[in-house]
């Protein structure tokens, strides 16, 4: 601070608090709503304040079974989907664009500079443009209700290796040629060498990449049409069918929280990863 | 830039590619060009009889009035999102970067919405706006508004730009606090001791040094805002009340496998991609202006 303005200083904090509290409402009426009966609710208005149903509600989510007019799936099951197809995504992107990033950077081969190219442009076919023919090759392929058909159509990844290809050009070339001259192969200077140096760019791909894979909602609902196979985000959707009355909504409450709990974590446990994916992937 | 020490090995880089490049080739690259080729045939909803119809698709779209709205609803969508998501987190931005007490409490406070799935946001909003049991409509019933979301389109609309604003305000904050703290103390002391107090010092050094940074958040907010809101959209609204919040994207989704036109799904997607290219070419103009102020 460059001078003291105590009303300047006080105004920010009321800001911020402000911008927080704001920020935090509706997840604070989800939690309220997913601590109540059903009934309790739909009242008008309803209740401000957190409910004794806190225990019953979420044992029945994510048991499933219950009487609501729309799915009423194991949302136990689709947390293990999502979580499953979340680090199936991840670290199929971190490892295939590591590799294909180490052939680009340390290796002169024909039609080098075609795959970068070809990697690139990639960024300008997000899946929203091309989901029907995408669709359509998954389906011929018979990945449909799989995790290979949740999985593998979103492992592409031009943002990672771009990012594993401006960090190896930054390597000193003084590694390679001790590398070699200690006799260490291609192979045995990536794994021993190379992967370890990347360690930070890894962990910074891997929250944001993390997030990417849980928050995927299109691709399941293309994809997905069995409800073994349906990622928690897009089951959410799926329990609310027909009128406002006829959805439980304490238990939807209660899915949407145990929804936002995983990503939300890793974002503020690795805090610091977070901000440098952000700022390294500009994704 | 080029590495002057490779190693040398005949199949060892193909194989490293391998993973990568038909990943793409597969799940990219061959159906890219399939909506290419489709955008330029018709068929039937059954699949059992296709012609070529050249830029007939294309035609169509322009003549379809409800198209030509969706790109309206569209571009005043995404300005929404993207002048009340920047201008939100900028105010934020600013005054965490003067706090000095509380910092870093108030930043993870605010970081952590970037992590909730679009669907997920699209659910909450839409629970708080529902016109029969959302406590948001109840209190704006009480304040004389009568909010319908189901039957307003104007009331639709901003249902949808407050949950995509909600989402996005902590990745511009991010990025707005980043700016701020680049920007040399030296530089707001020597005007501070000049007597520019510090609203005039926001106008003069601060905002004008942050144009760099505003300028790449405007792109990625449009890009934002025209493909990944497709999930707050379908939670929350489906594009309705008839055709007020469907946007672009959401009219592919709609055309090819609700209504079953691939044709004209396929010409549409093929827009979309213009757009694409478009959009990137502008980020990385800006991009590299970033890096050179």
């Amino acid at each position: 601070m460059v001078e003291r303005r105590p009303t300047l200083g006080i105004l920010a904090h009321v800001i911020l608090i402000l911008g927080v509290l704001v920020v935090a409402l509706p997840v604070y009426i989800t939690f309220v709503a997913s601590t109540h009966t059903a009934q309790e609710v739909v009242q008008r208005p309803m209740p401000m304040l957190p409910g004794s149903h806190f225990i019953e509600n979420y044992t029945a989510a994510l048991q499933g079974g219950s009487h609501g007019a729309g799915s009423t799936a194991a949302v136990g099951r689709m947390m293990f989907v999502s979580l499953v197809s979340a680090l199936i995504i991840t670290f199929g992107k971190i490892a295939i664009s590591l590799l294909s990033a180490f052939a680009i950077v340390y290796f002169r081969f024909r039609f080098r500079m075609f795959f970068f190219w070809a990697i690139f442009v990639t960024l300008m076919l997000p899946v929203e443009v091309r989901i029907g023919p995408t669709y359509k090759v998954v389906s011929d392929l018979g990945m449909l209700n799989s995790f290979a058909g949740l999985t593998i159509p979103l492992i592409a990844s031009a943002t990672a290796t771009f990012l594993f290809r401006q960090f190896f050009l930054t390597v000193p070339e003084e590694l390679v040629e001790a590398a070699r001259i200690d006799g260490a192969g291609p192979m045995r200077f990536f794994k021993d060498i190379l992967v370890p140096l990347s360690a930070t760019s890894i962990a910074a791909l891997f929250v944001i990449q993390f997030i990417y894979g849980w928050n995927q909602y299109l691709w399941p609902l293309l994809v997905t049409t069995n409800e073994d196979m349906y990622p928690v985000v897009y089951g959410i959707k799926r329990m609310i069918a027909g009128g406002d009355s006829q959805n439980e909504w304490n238990l939807v409450m209660a899915t949407a929280m145990l929804a936002m709990i995983p990503p939300a974590l890793v974002v503020m446990l690795m805090q610091k990863w977070f901000v440098k994916g952000l700022v390294d992937t500009e994704k | 830039m080029e590495k002057r020490v490779v190693f040398r090995s005949g199949w060892l880089p193909w194989a490293l590619l391998a993973p990568q490049a038909i990943v793409i080739a597969v799940f990219f690259f061959w159906p890219a060009g399939q909506a290419l080729v489709q955008s330029l045939q018709q068929s039937d909803a059954f699949g059992t009889s296709v012609s070529w119809v050249g830029l007939e698709n294309f035609q169509n779209l322009w003549n379809d009035e409800t198209y030509l709205a969706s790109f309206k609803t569209t571009a005043i969508f995404s300005i929404l999102v993207a002048v009340c998501g920047i201008s939100l987190a900028l105010l934020l931005a600013v005054f965490a970067d003067r706090v000095v007490r509380g910092a870093t409490v108030y930043k993870t406070l605010l970081i952590w919405p970037y992590a909730v799935a679009p669907a997920v946001a699209g659910v909450l909003w839409l629970f708080m706006f529902s016109p029969s049991i959302g406590i948001v409509a109840y209190g704006l019933e009480a304040m004389g508004v009568d909010w319908n979301h189901l039957l307003n389109g104007g009331q639709a609309m901003t249902l949808v730009v407050a949950a995509a604003v909600w989402k996005q305000i902590s990745y511009n904050f991010l990025f707005f606090l980043a700016g701020l703290a680049s920007i040399p103390k030296s530089l707001i002391e020597a005007a501070a001791i000049d007597g520019a107090r510090p609203w005039r010092r926001f106008w003069t050094i601060q905002f004008p040094l942050l144009t760099p940074t505003t300028f790449f958040l405007l792109v990625i907010n449009m890009v934002y805002a025209f493909f990944d809101t497709f999930a707050i959209i379908d939670a929350s609204t489906q594009g309705g009340p008839g055709k007020d919040t469907s946007i672009l994207v959401y009219r592919v989704y709609y055309d090819g496998f609700k209504a079953l036109d691939l044709g004209g799904s396929a010409a549409q997607s093929v827009v979309l991609m213009v757009i694409v290219v478009a959009l990137t070419v502008l980020q990385f103009k800006f991009v590299e202006k970033k890096v050179n102020y």
